[in-house]
């Protein structure tokens, strides 16, 4: 009785085997598949945040102190337009607004008028098949300086369209009504900061 | 500025040294023919500019960094 009973048993197991091991084969394998798919290469996941980081520090040292602290704050930088024939020329004066990597906004303060967008790009022509981008404050800054250095030559340089192609003419005067708003509080809150090492405008 | 990776230190040294002047002016132009921008950051009076300098002459003898960074062109959009 006990023999039959063991026989059984192992015929049982053999069959449940028999069924089992295609299967069991099937899992290993795919788990062998999925292992070798794991990339190889080093990426570092840290490496853009590190890198705008250092691109704020340095944005930092570059720019006035009420730039900057419209740039952490607003998330923009307002920057006066020197241009003696430019828009605001004989009359009143005319600034842009500059996004990390938006076009470059140009308007009238007095009236809030938007004027152009200046679409303009910093890529590297090392790579010109897949240029990466700057980090958001490198890209800010690189705007900046070339306004801030060479104003002509940047707006000769970037594809000039009307406002509303690219940045939704709502959010820059909502911007535009935050900056003033901002201004204000600044003003009241540290009236000499605001007047010694605020931006001049233009002439 | 180098797309992807910010601010790398390219080179450093005292102008009024022979030898870093000299590894200055090469890496300088290096840049330029890269087809980088170079930018000296200044301060008047409470105001912050950049000036954008052509050839390492142009740097001003006192300037504590130039910064290069790509040359601007207009955006695909």
């Amino acid at each position: 009785m006990a023999l039959a009973l063991s026989a059984t048993c192992i015929v049982i197991v053999a069959l449940l085997w028999e069924i089992a091991w295609p299967r069991i084969e099937q899992a290993h394998e795919r788990r062998k598949a999925n292992r070798k798919r794991l990339p190889t290469h080093d990426y570092d996941p840290g490496r853009e945040r590190r890198a705008e980081q250092r691109a704020r520090q340095l944005l930092r040292s570059c720019v006035n102190d009420e730039e900057w602290a419209m740039y952490r704050d607003l998330g923009f930088i307002r920057v006066w337009g020197a241009q003696a024939e430019g828009p605001g020329a004989g009359g009143a004066p005319y600034a842009y607004l500059i996004y990390p990597h938006k076009p470059i906004v140009a308007y009238l303060p007095q009236t809030r008028e938007l004027l152009n967008e200046y679409c303009v790009e910093f890529p590297d022509h090392t790579r010109p098949y897949g240029s990466a981008l700057l980090p958001e404050s490198d890209d800010v800054l690189a705007k900046w300086m070339a306004l801030t250095g060479q104003e002509r030559r940047l707006i000769a340089d970037a594809n000039m369209h009307l406002p509303g192609r690219q940045v939704d003419p709502k959010q820059v005067r909502r911007d535009l009504w935050r900056l003033g708003e901002w201004e204000r509080e600044r003003a009241r809150r540290e009236p000499r900061a605001a007047t010694e090492g605020g931006s001049v405008p233009a002439p | 500025m180098k797309p992807g990776h910010g601010e790398v230190l390219l080179a450093e040294g005292d102008v009024h040294v022979e030898e870093d002047e000299r590894a200055l002016i090469e890496e300088f132009r290096r840049q330029l023919d890269q087809g980088m921008w170079a930018a000296v950051p200044t301060s008047t009076a409470g105001r912050r500019e950049a000036e954008i300098v052509k050839a390492f002459e142009d740097v001003p003898r006192d300037a504590e960094r130039v910064i290069f960074f790509p040359r601007a062109a207009g955006g695909a959009h």
